[in-house]
C-alpha cells in the first residue's frame, strides 16, 4: 500500500470522502445524450465562484457609506491595483449569471426536465433565481449612482403599493422615509452575507435534488428505466471523466466570451452598467428615463403594462409578482404526454416559441421609454403603439402558463423512444 | 399535547427572539429626528417663481402662483383625471380647487405618484415647454410622461394613478411655512 491510499484509508475511515466522490461524480451516470443546452448548469456554478470570490475582494475596498460609497468605488476603478478587473469581472458576472441562467432555464422548458421525478428540482430551481434577483437588485444600490438609487426607490414603491400594510412595509425595508444611507447599510448586508448563504445551501439543495432524480436529457426518457447487470444504466456514462471534460470546453469557450465582455464592453453599450450610474446619487433630481438592468425588463414590461386600478399601482405590481410565481406551478400545469419538445406537437411548439418571442419583446420594451413607438392615431385614442404591444406580450407571457393544461393535453405528441437517441 | 403545547411555546418564544431583530430594521431614532419639520421663508419667493426645499429627503416644491396661473386651474379640469381631489393625496385642509390653504402659495412633495421619480417644471404655459402650446403650464414627469397641472394634478391617460401628494403644512405668520406639522403649539 502506498502512501497515499494509506492516507485515503486513513481518511475514508473517518469521512466519506471516495464514496462521495464516487457517488457524485465518478459513479453519478448521467445521459450520454447531454448536447449544447447542457453546458449552462456547470457553467452557473462557475459565475457562482466568481461572483463570490470577485466579490470577496471587493469589500476590501468599498465602504458601505451613503457619503463614501460612489468614490469608494471610482477609487476601487481608479487607484487599487487591478481594481478596474475585479470590478468589471463582478459586473459582467452579475449580467453572465442571468444569461447562463436564463439559457439554462430554457433547457428545463423545451426538454421537460421539470416534469415527475423532478418537482422538486426544478422548484429549488426556481427558488434560486428569485434569490439571484434578490441578490442582483441588492447589490444594484451599492455603487450609489443615479440608476442604483432611483431603480431602489421605484423597487421599494412597489411594496408601497401593497394595500393596508405597503407605506409601513416600504418605510421598514428602507430603514427611513426615503432611499438613505441606512437603505444602503443593509442593503449590502443583505448583498454580501444574507442572501449568498440562502442561496449557495438552495444551490447545495438544487444539486443534491438533481443527483437522486438523475439527469433528464435531450430525449426526455428515463435512462433508470433500463440497466445492465450490475444495476448501471445503458444509456448513462460517469459524470467523471466524460461530462467533467465536455464541461472543461465548455468553460474555456465561456471563458472567452467573458473576458471580451470584460476587457472590450464591460459597459456593453450602457446594458451591463447603465450610463447614468455614473452620476452620484441625487435624491432631488430623477433621471430622464429610469429603466432596470437588462434581466428585470421582462417584468419591468409587465409592470407598466398593467393599468392602475382606482388610484392604485397594486395590479402591476401583483401582476409582475405572479409572472414569476407562476414558474413555481410548471410541473403541474404541463399535462403533455411528452416531456421533450422532440416529441412534442405543433401546438406545444407554437405557444413557446411566442413565449419566447414575448419574453424578449417585453425585454427589449422594458428597457425603452413607453413612447419609444409614438402613438396611434385618434382612433384608438391617441394610445402609445409600445404600451399596447407590452399588453398583449403580457398576455401571451401569461397564457402561455395559464392555458398550458388545455393546449399540452390536445397536442398531437409523437411516442418517445425506449432508449435515448444520439 | 405535549408536542402541540411544546411547538406552541416555541412559536412564541421564536416571535419573542424576532422582533429585536424586526424592529431593528425600522427608522432609528436619528433618522426619525431627520424626519423632523421643516421651517421655510416664504419672503424672496416672487409670483411665478418656485422653489425646491428637502422635507425627508424628499424634494417639496413651494410655488407662488400668479392669478393668471390660478385662473388656468379651472380651464385645465375637464382633462384631469381626478379634478375634485377625491383620492386622499392631501390633507383636508388642502381639499379644494387650489390644492392649498393661500390659494397662492402651492405646497407639494415633487416625487410622482407612479413610480416615485421626480417630475420636472413645466410652469409656463405655451410652447415655451416643449408640451404643445396648449399646455396650460405644470409638471411633466420624464420616466413615464405623466403631467400634471399647477394644482399638481394628474392628467387623464397618465400612467400616475393619483394626484401629486400635499405634505402636511401650515403657515406660523404670513410669510412662515411649516412643513410636516399641521399647527405648531400655541
Amino acid at each position: 500500500m502506498t502512501r497515499m491510499s494509506a492516507l485515503l484509508n486513513w481518511i475514508d475511515e473517518r469521512f466519506p470522502l471516495t464514496s462521495t466522490w464516487k457517488q457524485h461524480l465518478s459513479e453519478y451516470y448521467a445521459p450520454k445524450n447531454f448536447n449544447f443546452w447542457y453546458y449552462f448548469g456547470s457553467l452557473a456554478l462557475l459565475v457562482l465562484v466568481i461572483q463570490i470570490v470577485t466579490g470577496i475582494f471587493l469589500t476590501m475596498h468599498y465602504k458601505p457609506d451613503a457619503e463614501q460609497a460612489f468614490a469608494s468605488v471610482e477609487y476601487i476603478m481608479r487607484d487599487v491595483s487591478w481594481g478596474w478587473a475585479i470590478r468589471y469581472i463582478h459586473s459582467t458576472g452579475a449580467s453572465m449569471f442571468f444569461v447562463v441562467v436564463y439559457l439554462h432555464m430554457f433547457r428545463a422548458l423545451i426538454y421537460g426536465s421539470y416534469r415527475k421525478p423532478r418537482e422538486l428540482l426544478w422548484i429549488l430551481g426556481v427558488l434560486i433565481y428569485l434569490c439571484l434577483m434578490a441578490e442582483a437588485f441588492f447589490g444594484y444600490l451599492l455603487p450609489w449612482g443615479q440608476m442604483s438609487y432611483w431603480g431602489a426607490q421605484v423597487i421599494v414603491n412597489l411594496f408601497a403599493a401593497i394595500p393596508l400594510i405597503g407605506p409601513d412595509l416600504a418605510v421598514w425595508i428602507r430603514g427611513d422615509y426615503v432611499v438613505s444611507d441606512a437603505t444602503l447599510n443593509r442593503f449590502f448586508a443583505f448583498h454580501v452575507i444574507a442572501i449568498p448563504l440562502v442561496l449557495l445551501a438552495l444551490v447545495a439543495a438544487h444539486l443534491v435534488a438533481l443527483h437522486e432524480v438523475g439527469s433528464n436529457n435531450p430525449d426526455g426518457v428515463e435512462i433508470k428505466k433500463k440497466k445492465d447487470a450490475s444495476g448501471r444504466p445503458l444509456d448513462g456514462i460517469p459524470f467523471h471523466p466524460y461530462y467533467t471534460v465536455k464541461d472543461l470546453v465548455g468553460v474555456v469557450v465561456f471563458l472567452m466570451v467573458f473576458s471580451v465582455i470584460v476587457f472590450f464592453a464591460p459597459e456593453m453599450g450602457g446594458y451591463f452598467l447603465e450610463h447614468n450610474n455614473f452620476i452620484p446619487a441625487d435624491p432631488l433630481k430623477t433621471p430622464e428615463h429610469i429603466a432596470p438592468v437588462w434581466y428585470f425588463t421582462p417584468y419591468y414590461s409587465i409592470l407598466r403594462a398593467v393599468p392602475p386600478f382606482l388610484g392604485s399601482q397594486f395590479p402591476g405590481v401583483l401582476a409582475m409578482g405572479l409572472a414569476v410565481i407562476v414558474l413555481f406551478f410548471l410541473p403541474w400545469l404541463d399535462r403533455g404526454a411528452v416531456k421533450s419538445i422532440r416529441y412534442r406537437g405543433a401546438i406545444y411548439k407554437t405557444a413557446l416559441t411566442l413565449f419566447v418571442a414575448s419574453f424578449l419583446l417585453l425585454g427589449y420594451l422594458g428597457t425603452e421609454p413607453t413612447n419609444v413607438w409614438g402613438q396611434f392615431g385618434g382612433w384608438l385614442g391617441g394610445a402609445e403603439r409600445a404600451t399596447v404591444v407590452a399588453r398583449i406580450g403580457t398576455i401571451v407571457y401569461f397564457a402561455f402558463f395559464l392555458l398550458m393544461p388545455w393546449y399540452t393535453r390536445i397536442d398531437k405528441t409523437r411516442p418517445e423512444p425506449e432508449r435515448v437517441t444520439c | 399535547m405535549l408536542v402541540v403545547a411544546t411547538s406552541a411555546a416555541g412559536a412564541v418564544a421564536g416571535l419573542g427572539v424576532a422582533t429585536p431583530f424586526v424592529m431593528s430594521m425600522m427608522p432609528s431614532a436619528r433618522a426619525r429626528a431627520a424626519g423632523a419639520p421643516v421651517e421655510v421663508d416664504l419672503t424672496k419667493l416672487e409670483p411665478g417663481m418656485m422653489m425646491t426645499v428637502e422635507w425627508r429627503g424628499k424634494p417639496v416644491w413651494i410655488v407662488h402662483r400668479t392669478p393668471a396661473m390660478l385662473e388656468l386651474l379651472e380651464k385645465s379640469e375637464q382633462d384631469l383625471a381626478d379634478p375634485g381631489s377625491r383620492i386622499p393625496m392631501q390633507p383636508e385642509y388642502a381639499r379644494n380647487q387650489q390644492r392649498s390653504i393661500k390659494p397662492e402659495f402651492l405646497v407639494l412633495v415633487g416625487i410622482c405618484t407612479h413610480l416615485g421619480c421626480s417630475p420636472s417644471q413645466r410652469l409656463e404655459a405655451g410652447t415655451a415647454s416643449g408640451l404643445g402650446e396648449d399646455w396650460p403650464g405644470g409638471f411633466f414627469c420624464p420616466c413615464h410622461g405623466s403631467r400634471f397641472d399647477l394644482a399638481g394634478r394628474v392628467y387623464r391617460g397618465a400612467p400616475a394613478p393619483a394626484n401629486l401628494e400635499v405634505p402636511p403644512h401650515a403657515y406660523l405668520s404670513d410669510a412662515r411655512l411649516v412643513l410636516g406639522e399641521e399647527s405648531r403649539g400655541a
